[in-house]
């Protein structure tokens, strides 16, 4: 535009106007879609926090129980094995009966035992073992309550609804009034969910089995996946000459990161299980199988690591007379570790989500004990959540929840600690 | 000037290396080298004789194959894997591609100096005692230090840096940078230095320092380097090499290639007609 020129104008023309408006309205796009995403993220976050919170804290019940030695143990002899076995049921009831003196029935009795979950008998009977000086004195105890008396105080269970259609009869709630008023009935914090394994009962079900289990299934993955990963990148990026065959591995690790890992169960369960025998339902398998899966992921992140290191590094230390292997170890390793440990780090963080293979490799078992090592049978954190999400009792809606929480936690520390390691060990670049 | 005899230039106008050049004997001879990257040939039947303790610059337009030839000399072509280099090559009368020839010996002896200052992302002083810990020139930690401060010394560094030896060798400016590579060079004691274009980045005066540096260094190495700026090679230089298309077009005394040149396509280039 000639005249435009001439004009020597400054103000905004017709055709910079659009270009403003264009830059606005892509600016807005981004914005909007930044917007959403946050808000999608918000709400799923907080969705699954209110859901879950509720699981942390367990309604407990007090009782006096009076450990009277003619129920425990009439001979006197205080023989452990006889300890162990005892039941624990008449002494609920007798410092029930005290509470509720009117209640006398059979079967209003039962009823009343009811608002106790059985979790209150082994806690019961793990006091006794403890400690059986115990036996002849009375003791205030609070005792774990029945899932549905904890959903109903937690407001989860609808009372307006028939009597028939809800696990609550009306004489429990009267019932737990009482304990109310008389200042029985507390919420705690819900020690169980993290120091116990699954269980049928949500109240007695924790979390610890299945974190152990990842746990130990990760710490086989990082073992298997980051020597192997590493060295394997090492060579390919700084060694291996590029010729058709080292093109064909690229294509296969590319290839291997985009398998779904379903399959990588498969091959866990057709390999490691039926050829080698090794044992079912083991973190010791699952931690192969997911080492197999984050094997790409690691090999393709520290790959390009290695290949951020500028060049001229390598020069100025071959120039200097250094070998190749010393230039490798000295200079380029070191400049990349920040980039090959972020990458394994979110490798892993993948692995402790993952599901699907270890369904195929049994780890999706109802296993109630702890592991204490990696070949104890466990579950993992993301097949409790399944397990549970699939439980039919109502009480295990908010311990999938809080499963979650915990997983997620996890994941965030993990992206951390990944983000703290590239702080703290980048070098300044050149 | 402790060079007398001149080039019979005249007298053969289609010379590559004149045999009558004998200032010093040659420390670094190339006899009909050809360098291929893959199927393009950079460097097409060049003969070259570095004389010792002396600057041979190697001037040419972009592209002509000057460093690549520079990069033959300590075999930093190796790292390139399409490279093929033929000929011959020859250091204090060694062939330096022949097969028992161990390159991080070859390197410990002739240093080379890049383009872009490349310090380590480590201290200045870790930056200088890299070399002499790899080749284990130093007996005991004293002696190392004696080894960096010397040679920081050489470099005339030591006196901007000698307070913050701990500092990050990237935090310094680029001419302390560059300065500091040529240290780094040093302290592995080579007879020969490589530079290429090893001030093509840096202002008028860190130019001026590194090229006061290698006048006060000629005396103790020999000094291969490849330049973009004729008046560089004017200015340090004992020989110049006029390379064009990956040819020795001329070489001999730098007076004599920027006075009197005998090749037309020289006389163009150092005029500013091509390049």
């Amino acid at each position: 535009m000639p005249d435009l020129i001439q004009s020597h104008t400054l103000t905004t023309t017709p055709t910079q106007q659009k270009r403003h408006a264009k830059e606005a309205r892509f600016k807005w796009y981004g914005r909007i879609a930044i917007g959403l995403s946050l808000g999608f993220l918000v709400f799923m976050f907080s969705a699954i926090f209110f859901r879950g919170v509720g699981a942390f804290t367990q309604t407990r019940i007090q009782l006096d129980i009076n450990f009277a030695e003619s129920l425990i143990d009439p001979t006197g002899e205080r023989n452990p094995d006889m300890l162990a076995r005892v039941n624990t049921k008449p002494l609920l009831k007798s410092s029930l009966s005290v509470i509720f003196p009117d209640v006398t029935s059979r079967r209003d009795t039962h009823n009343l035992l009811k608002l106790l979950s059985i979790s209150a008998e082994y806690e019961i009977e793990d006091k006794i073992k403890a400690n059986p000086e115990i036996i002849g004195t009375q003791q205030t105890l609070w005792l774990t309550s029945a899932s549905q008396i904890d959903l109903y105080l937690k407001g989860k269970i609808n009372t307006d609804v028939d009597e028939s259609l809800r696990k609550l009869s009306d004489q429990d709630i009267v019932w737990i009034k009482t304990l109310i008023d008389q200042g029985r009935i507390k919420q705690k914090f819900n020690t169980t969910f993290f120091t116990k394994g699954d269980s049928r009962e949500p109240e007695m079900a924790g979390i610890l089995g299945a974190a152990l289990g990842s746990f130990f299934s990760l710490v086989v993955c990082f073992a298997i996946a980051f020597p192997l990963g590493i060295l394997t990148a090492v060579y390919l990026e700084e060694y291996a000459k590029k010729n058709w065959i080292t093109d064909i591995i690229e294509i296969n690790i590319n290839n291997l990161a985009a398998v779904p890992s379903i399959v990588f169960g498969l091959l866990g369960l057709s390999i490691f299980l039926n050829v080698f025998n090794l044992p079912r339902s083991t973190p010791l398998v699952g931690g192969m199988v997911l080492a197999l899966m984050t094997l790409p992921t690691i090999i393709i992140a520290a790959r390009a690591s290695l290949r951020s290191v500028p060049n001229s590094i390598r020069d100025a230390a071959l120039g200097m007379g250094a070998s190749k292997t010393q230039t490798t170890f000295h200079h380029v390793v070191p400049l990349a570790t920040p980039g090959m440990l972020t990458g394994t780090i979110l490798g892993m963080a993948q692995a402790l989500g993952e599901t699907a293979p270890l369904l195929m490799i049994g780890m999706v078992a109802f296993i109630v004990d702890v592991p204490s090592s990696v070949t104890d049978m466990a579950t993992s954190l993301p097949v409790q959540i399944f397990l549970w999400a699939d439980s039919p009792e109502k009480g295990f809606v908010e311990r999938t929840s809080a499963a979650i929480i915990v997983l997620l936690v996890f994941l965030v520390l993990m992206n951390l600690l990944a983000v703290y390691l590239r702080k703290k060990l980048e070098r300044p670049k050149l | 000037m402790d060079i007398t005899d001149s080039v019979s230039a005249k007298a053969s106008p289609e010379i590559k290396a004149s045999p009558a050049i004998k200032a010093s004997p040659p420390i670094m001879t190339a006899k009909n080298v050809d360098v291929f990257y893959g199927k393009k040939q950079a460097i097409k039947n060049v003969s070259l004789e570095i004389p010792e303790n002396q600057i041979t610059a190697l001037i040419g337009p972009s592209g002509c194959g000057k460093s690549t030839l520079l990069r033959c000399f300590n075999r930093m072509n190796d790292t390139i894997e399409s490279c093929k280099v033929t000929g011959d090559i020859r250091f204090a009368g060694q062939d330096i591609y022949a097969k028992k020839v161990d390159v991080v010996a070859l390197r410990a002896r002739i240093g080379i100096v890049f383009q872009k200052a490349n310090p380590f992302p480590k201290s200045i002083f870790e930056n200088v005692a890299y070399g002499p810990r790899i080749h284990g020139l130093a007996e005991s930690k004293s002696h190392l230090e004696e080894i960096v401060i010397t040679s920081l010394k050489r470099a005339g560094l030591y006196n901007e840096v000698s307070d913050r030896l701990t500092d990050a060798g990237t935090s310094l400016s680029g001419g302390q940078q560059q300065r500091l590579c040529i240290a780094r060079a040093i302290a592995v004691q080579p007879q020969v230095i490589l530079m290429d274009e090893p001030c093509s980045a840096l202002d008028p005066i860190a130019t001026a320092i590194v090229e006061e540096l290698m006048e006060s260094m000629k005396e103790n190495y020999t000094i291969v380097i490849v330049t973009h700026s004729m008046q560089q090679a004017a200015r340090i230089s004992q020989k110049t090499a006029f390379f064009h298309l990956g040819e020795v077009v001329e070489f001999g005394d730098t007076d004599t290639i920027f006075t009197n040149p005998n090749d037309e396509r020289t006389q163009n280039y150092i005029s500013g007609r091509i390049g």
